[in-house]
């Protein structure tokens, strides 16, 4: 058994030491609302926060999330009232959407470690894929929640 | 405002539900309409039906795949309804030919842009024959004239005495009315919803995570499988050694079905891990020598022999024009669509049923694909389409839906069959390469002549083969024998040019690799006539008042022939798509031998624009999407397999390349052409010509990566 704690709750998981965190999160606790992309930490589709830190969790060993505080999208808010999501609603960022917990995770640990970040900390920090393209919106959505917050 | 998203929990409830109600059934135009049920019943084909608590549910028949239909669509029928958005809920449509496309031949399809322009007065009608009723309804109640009557927000008015009723309340009354047959439409003026600002409905369950998509769909005893496909295009499983998968942890069944071998396990790791431990033997077929290099060199070879050549456009006498003849040859890549969400399916198949969960743009193709897999009639298979995780054309195939039946025949239980990003890489329906051979001739400043031939695989071949007619496939000849311009002497031809790379639709197919040569070749004979490229376009496009529109409109906001910073210039492309014109001016530099893209301004005109964000959403999307393709997108073939494996040399756009997009939509009542892709083709050659004014280097080839190495 292994024991991690994800949005507060612990919780034991009967998985070998190897497995992606991603896949214990959504296979296991059938938390879905983290998602797959590439398996490669290419694409920031499956980004959490351990300790904090937007990592892509295809490719973390659950093993090393162990005794660490994971968050993923469903911690936010349980009404879409926390400023990152309010700011993607006021934006209209999501097309398709797949993506976008992942950017939202993302965006979030910009903002937490930079208040006010530069057009040029947006993107460096903002590496994720999207196909929808929706880019500009999610910069202007960071742009106004970092107003807001 | 946004209405709550459709959650599993939603979903489950909507699908099942029976609940008293107003049960609507309305049929496309040329139909007979659909019998009614009332009561507490709901005819299964409505499109609307109204709860006694006031919810409006829309049926739409469309997938949502980022495209803004499930906001787009049920804002028709709430408009004419006279519904308020708030109470709008909507149910994804069965597989059912009673919600077929009549524009798409009676099949369910996204694709083509369509959905807006085919649901537009369908849905339309629908809500206005919903709101006669329940407008009736009430004045049977209070005993008054109808047309004393008011509607809004979901209520009904009779304010001479001052009463009023909600939609529901009038729901089980209006049900046992006769519906009216040709109910009058809202002139433009008196929409409330069309054309204004409104929130996309599915915004909330995209910021929160619990919106459903394919590869959330969780099924009681549901296992995982993932399945080693043949690497080469054709080959087939000679023999296989599972003891190694079978030692995975968590790995319970490896069995062997039409297309490869499945690793069944009890979560999704497992069946992956359980998947490259599989040792096969494959028999590779007579395509293990196939590659990129053996394509183009057949490609050429049928070009110069014209081998299989039709002629699918042709007028006055483009071979006896004399003047100053420019000739080209274009050559395009084999993309992937690589949607976010990797294809997958969830199956469960049963003795005497089938039920399929899938992100699918194709319902009744992919009923056909479950019953293949289950060996079942179709009428017992069920699909469930979820949300997208992108679309692009991809899941106009129904492939995932097929394996996933038969694995879960094979191993009788639900399962979950989930690809890999390389398995979506290499397994893909490949927009196809193509040989572009053009030719112009310019007399007195003027393109005199133009011919065009074309060499590319057919994809509607296998996909809708009905299309093809005379040899020529017309998605292969997008923007081509329909591009734009009005040359006097013009002739375009069509090679079929057939080999063993799937081919598929990709997001304006096949626009968006023949508007990269028809719009670079413009600008080539634009300079060889010494002309401005725009003002050459316009010339072409005298006849065409809204294509002129949108190009003058595109200059203005742009600045074209303004000064520009230095070592920025800019391109310029337009193209017609399935009825909507798009335009696109790109201020472009070079940085490190590729082009840096630093403003785009779009210009589409796409008739009335029902949502206008949706419209300049897709706009942005479309472009980023040309883009991200035209800077580093390829899929090349050595030994018969594809070469590309991820997004690590698959690469696709990121937020640091994608520029500034700025979308100005033409005002207009006319009916509307769908939004889609228009912006798709455009953007390529736009920053091409930009390439052109910048280094004087004329780019035939893409990706940019390759084109300017």
């Amino acid at each position: 058994m292994i024991s991690i704690t994800v949005n507060g709750t612990s919780h034991d998981v009967d998985v070998p030491a190897d497995m992606p965190l991603l896949w214990v999160v959504r296979d296991e606790l059938h938390m879905t609302g983290t998602k797959f992309g590439c398996g490669v930490a290419q694409c920031g589709a499956c980004t959490m926060h351990v300790d904090g830190v937007a990592t892509r969790t295809c490719v973390l060993p659950v093993s090393q999330a162990v005794g660490k505080q994971i968050r993923t999208i469903e911690s936010l808010s349980t009404d879409n009232s926390h400023p990152v999501q309010r700011a993607w609603i006021a934006e209209q960022v999501p097309q398709c959407g797949y993506c976008q917990s992942g950017q939202i995770m993302a965006a979030v640990a910009l903002l937490q470690k930079t208040k006010k970040p530069t057009d040029d900390e947006i993107t460096q920090a903002m590496t994720n894929i999207c196909r929808c393209g929706t880019y500009g919106r999610i910069k202007s959505a960071i742009r106004r929640a970092a107003g807001e917050a | 405002m946004d209405a709550p998203a459709l959650s599993r929990g939603t979903f489950i409830r909507l699908t099942g539900a029976t609940g008293a109600g107003l049960g609507l059934a309305l049929s496309f135009p040329g139909c007979a309409p659909s019998s009614q049920s009332g009561g507490k019943d709901f005819s299964p084909n409505a499109w609307v039906r109204i709860a006694p608590d006031d919810t409006v549910t829309v049926v739409v028949n469309k997938s949502e795949m980022g495209q803004g239909v499930s906001t787009g669509l049920p804002t028709l029928v709430a408009d004419e309804l006279d519904a308020s958005m708030n109470n709008v809920r909507i149910q994804f449509a069965p597989a059912d030919p009673k919600y077929g496309d009549p524009g798409l031949g009676g099949d369910m399809i996204t694709g083509g842009s369509t959905s807006m322009p085919d649901s537009w007065l369908p849905l339309r009608a629908a809500g206005a024959t919903a709101r006669a009723m329940l407008v009736a309804a009430a004045a049977k109640q209070w005993g008054v004239d109808p047309a004393t009557c008011t509607t809004r927000d979901g209520v009904v008015y009779h304010q001479p005495s001052n009463r009023s009723a909600s939609y529901g309340s009038l729901a089980a009354t209006a049900a046992t009315l006769p519906v009216p047959t040709d109910v009058p439409l809202k002139t433009p003026d008196k929409f409330t919803l069309i054309g204004k600002q409104g929130r996309r409905l599915d915004l909330t369950g995209k910021v929160n995570g619990t919106i459903i998509y394919g590869i959330d769909v969780q099924v009681p005893g549901m296992v995982y499988a993932a399945i080693a496909r043949s690497p080469v295009f054709g080959g087939r499983v000679k023999s296989f050694d599972a003891t190694k998968a079978k030692a995975v942890p968590g790995v319970t069944a490896v069995v062997q079905v039409s297309n490869g071998v499945a690793v069944v396990a009890k979560n999704t790791w497992a069946a992956f891990q359980g998947k490259n431990a599989l040792q096969i033997v494959w028999d590779e077929g007579p395509n293990a020598k196939v590659s990129t290099a053996s394509l183009f060199a057949d490609a050429e070879r049928l070009a110069k022999t014209h081998n299989g050549e039709h002629v699918a456009a042709s007028r006055g006498n483009p071979d006896s024009i004399s003047g100053t003849v420019v000739q080209a040859v274009y050559r395009g890549p084999f993309l992937a669509h690589a949607t976010m969400e990797p294809m997958n399916a969830t199956a469960d198949v049963r003795a005497d049923s089938c039920e399929i969960w899938a992100p699918n743009q194709v319902q009744l193709r992919a009923r056909a694909a479950a019953a293949k897999g289950s060996g079942l009639p179709p009428e017992s298979c069920t699909i469930h389409t979820t949300y997208l995780g992108g679309g692009f054309g991809r899941r106009l195939e129904a492939d995932y839906v097929q394996e996933a039946a038969e694995v879960s025949k094979a191993i009788k239980s639900p399962v979950k069959v989930m690809w890999t990003r390389e398995d979506d890489i290499q397994h893909d329906f490949y927009r196809p390469m193509s040989l572009n051979v053009v030719r112009g001739v310019l007399s007195g400043g003027e393109l005199r002549s133009l011919t065009h031939q074309v060499v590319q695989k057919s994809w509607y071949r296998s996909w809708w083969p009905a299309l093809v007619k005379k040899g020529v496939d017309p998605g292969a000849m997008e923007d081509v024998t329909d591009a734009p311009y009005a040359i006097p002497n013009f002739r375009a031809t069509y090679i079929d040019h057939d080999h063993p790379i799937t081919a598929g639709s990709w997001r304006a197919p096949n626009a968006n690799w023949n508007c990269f040569v028809t719009e670079s070749f413009v600008d080539e004979l634009a300079h060889t006539a010494g002309k401005d490229p725009l003002a050459f376009r316009l010339a072409l496009l005298r006849h065409d008042p809204r294509a002129t529109n949108a190009l003058s409109v595109a200059a203005l906001k742009a600045g074209w022939g303004e000064k520009q910073q230095a070592g920025i210039a800019q391109g310029v492309a337009v193209t017609l798509w399935n009825g909507s014109y798009g335009v696109i001016v790109a201020d472009v530099s070079m940085q490190d031998k590729m082009p840096k893209v630093h403003r785009v301004v779009a210009v589409v005109d796409c008739g009335t624009a029902v949502n206008p964000d949706i419209v300049v959403q897709q706009a942005q999307s479309a472009t980023n999407f040309g883009l991200s393709a035209a800077l580093t997108g390829k899929i090349t073939i050595k030994g018969g397999r594809v070469e590309q494996n991820n997004f690590y040399d698959y690469t696709v756009l990121r937020m640091a390349d994608a520029p500034s997009i700025e979308v100005h939509v033409v005002p207009s009542t006319a009916k509307p052409t769908g939004i889609g892709e228009v912006c798709t083709p455009p953007i390529a050659p736009a920053v091409a010509n930009a390439i052109f004014r910048l280094t004087g280097k004329r780019v035939r080839e893409l990706p940019f990566s390759d084109a300017l190495a």
